[in-house]
């Protein structure tokens, strides 16, 4: 993608503070149309809390802007047109059939007193296609697999056709062949013209399949470039306190951790510098 | 498209369901009047037909289709904002809050009971009860906080009105109060209507205008709000609307519980699950429930009548256990 195309949301020194602790500062990052984003960062680094301000969710300091617009000056509804967001682990409260579900992505569109539009069950037709989960739509959530919800949950929000789209941890929980279908379809989507972001803990799926890579740590986005030049063994072994082996295949890198620095230190970890033992 | 159909054709069976229990209820009493003769005193209001249909059957055939309703709506709206069947405003000590406000006011003769500080003292109690409970239970609304929390809350009330006897000037005070608090629609008149009247119908139109909200919230809070829907708004327009039905029912019938758990529940079989979907089968059957609960008790023999609160109470506690004991594996996977 060339340097010059325009952000389609763009974070600027955004800081987030929970119960006055600093969970996420100075977060500055851009996302582009066509572009897969994958942010990767230790647990409790604060990815989510930042995917969450970016979503217009998480009051912040700083400035997020949505196709140049401030978020925080935006109607909701506004926002949601254009900003799809998928939260962390699939939540469905009630059995709701497939179908409805999806159609709540249109929910940013409808007007309040008219059933949903033709350009809504197209759009919802389009996001069920493309997931895979039109034999479905007559179904109960509750009775499909973890990975069929999965790619229902981000068919719903696809049926929006927002222009930015962030998926907290939609791989999370699901089984190999089903992590591969949904990083496919998360790049389809940014091909079709989409800036998507998502946060996956897999580094070695985030260096396949994602365009850029923002890591985070410690609440500070320390780097946001190509996979090949963001995911180097030093870094990783710093921010992530594992030492890698990378293998170049004919797919992209694979990346295996192979110790967890400063976990054991009489054991097998190499020393390592700045962790000090207990 | 047919399901569509077919969920109106169950909502044009309801509503006409509610119209006939409605006449059934006119009918109903010790006066034995034929429907023709019910019909004329009903639009004539002569003679003593007329002051039975109208003063006496009347006012109760009304309550109880505005409480029956009111509950339904609260039940289906507190179980769309929580995402929980097991949401009911009497679990969570809503009635009993408002009888106590009510019963307070009753006890140290601060007002009579039909004064318009009857039903706003309830509203008061209502809200209280439900505020707190919207508040502890927070974002995540999780099952055991809850219920632990709606517990706890009606707890509470049951402890404000034992004080409220306790402290009464005189025994006749308590036992009256006592009695008033087991729920009944006997000996109401047109004015008990008029004044629950305007609070019930404002608690149908902020409740029904949250249908959507409820929805999308069966994605959880966040994607909810990612949504564009206000969860804020929604929280205190449930609150609200709930406190109004609530409060002003209490107050005027005293603490009827259950109908706000067993009506959505019902409506859930027909209509799924989609929350939005059964807001207004909720209303009709929560109001088809209480009139024939209120016929029932009318007709069953027996010198001392049972009152509303205690049937739908006796009815709606096995109600409850056998909810529970459906769903407990679900329960026991939520709560763990």
């Amino acid at each position: 993608m060339s340097g010059d195309t325009p952000a389609r949301l763009q974070a600027s020194g955004v800081g987030v503070s929970l119960g006055g602790r600093v969970i996420v500062s100075d977060a500055t990052l851009s996302l582009k149309a066509g572009e897969f984003t994958v942010m990767v960062g230790p647990n409790g680094a604060g990815k989510t809390t930042l995917m969450r301000a970016l979503a217009g969710l998480a009051r912040c300091s700083g400035e997020v802007r949505l196709d140049g617009h401030p978020l925080a000056a935006m109607k909701a509804r506004e926002r949601a047109r254009r900003l799809a967001y998928l939260p962390q682990g699939h939540v469905f409260h009630w059995p709701l059939d497939v179908a409805t579900l999806v159609e709540l992505g249109r929910e940013p569109h409808a007007d309040p007193f008219t059933p949903l539009s033709a350009a809504d069950h197209d759009a919802v037709a389009h996001a069920m296609a493309a997931t895979g989960v039109t034999g479905f739509a007559d179904r109960a959530i509750t009775t499909l697999s973890g990975g069929e919800q999965a790619r229902v949950a981000i068919a719903r929000a696809l049926a929006t056709q927002a222009d930015v789209l962030l998926a907290d941890e939609p791989i999370g929980s699901l089984d190999a062949r089903h992590q591969l279908i949904v990083l496919n379809l998360l790049r389809r989507i940014a091909r079709d013209g989409a800036a998507v972001l998502a946060i996956i803990h897999d580094l070695t799926l985030a260096a396949r399949f994602a365009d850029h890579i923002a890591i985070i740590a410690d609440g500070r986005i320390v780097v946001h470039d190509t996979p090949e030049r963001a995911l180097e063994p030093a870094r990783i072994a710093e921010i992530f306190g594992v030492t890698v082996e990378r293998f170049e295949t004919a797919d992209g890198p694979v990346l295996i951790p192979s110790h967890a620095l400063g976990e054991d230190v009489s054991r097998s970890a190499p020393p390592t510098p700045g962790a000090a033992p207990p | 498209m047919r399901a569509r159909r077919t969920r109106a054709r169950l909502t044009f069976g309801l509503a006409v369901a509610v119209i006939a229990l409605a006449m059934v209820s006119l009918l109903a009493g010790p006066a034995r009047l034929s429907p023709g003769e019910a019909l004329s005193a009903l639009v004539s209001g002569d003679g003593v037909a007329g002051i039975i249909v109208r003063d006496i059957r009347l006012p109760r055939t009304l309550l109880a289709a505005m409480i029956g309703a009111s509950f339904g709506l609260a039940g289906a709206a507190l179980q769309g904002l929580l995402r929980n069947p097991l949401a009911e405003p009497s679990l969570f000590g809503a009635p009993q809050s408002a009888a106590a406000a009510a019963a307070f006011l009753m006890a140290f003769g601060l007002s009579s009971a039909t004064s318009l500080i009857v039903p706003l003292a309830g509203i008061a109690g209502a809200l209280a009860s439900v505020g707190a409970l919207v508040a502890i239970a927070g974002k995540r609304a999780s099952l055991t906080v809850t219920l632990l929390a709606g517990l706890a809350l009606a707890s509470l009330a049951g402890a404000a009105i034992a004080m409220i006897l306790n402290l009464a000037p005189n025994p006749y005070i308590a036992l009256e109060i006592t009695f008033w608090l087991l729920g009944s629609l006997q000996d109401r008149s047109m004015v008990h209507v008029w004044l629950a009247a305007p609070f019930m119908l404002a608690s149908w139109v902020i409740l029904s205008t949250q249908a959507r909200a409820f929805r999308a919230l069966t994605l959880g809070e966040d994607a909810a709000a990612s949504l564009g829907i206000a969860i804020e708004r929604t929280r205190i327009a449930v609150v609200t609307g709930v406190a109004l039905g609530i409060g002003a029912a209490a107050a005027v019938a005293g603490a009827i519980s259950f109908v706000g758990l067993v009506a959505p529940h019902l409506v859930r079989r027909a209509y799924g699950a989609d929350p939005s979907r059964i807001m207004l089968p909720s209303a009709l059957t929560g109001a088809a429930l209480l009139l024939a609960a209120d016929i029932a008790v009318r007709l069953a023999p027996g010198v001392v009548e049972i009152r509303i609160g205690v049937v739908t109470a006796i009815i709606g506690v096995p109600f409850f256990l056998a909810m529970i004991f459906r769903e407990r594996h679900a329960l026991e996977e939520a709560t763990a």
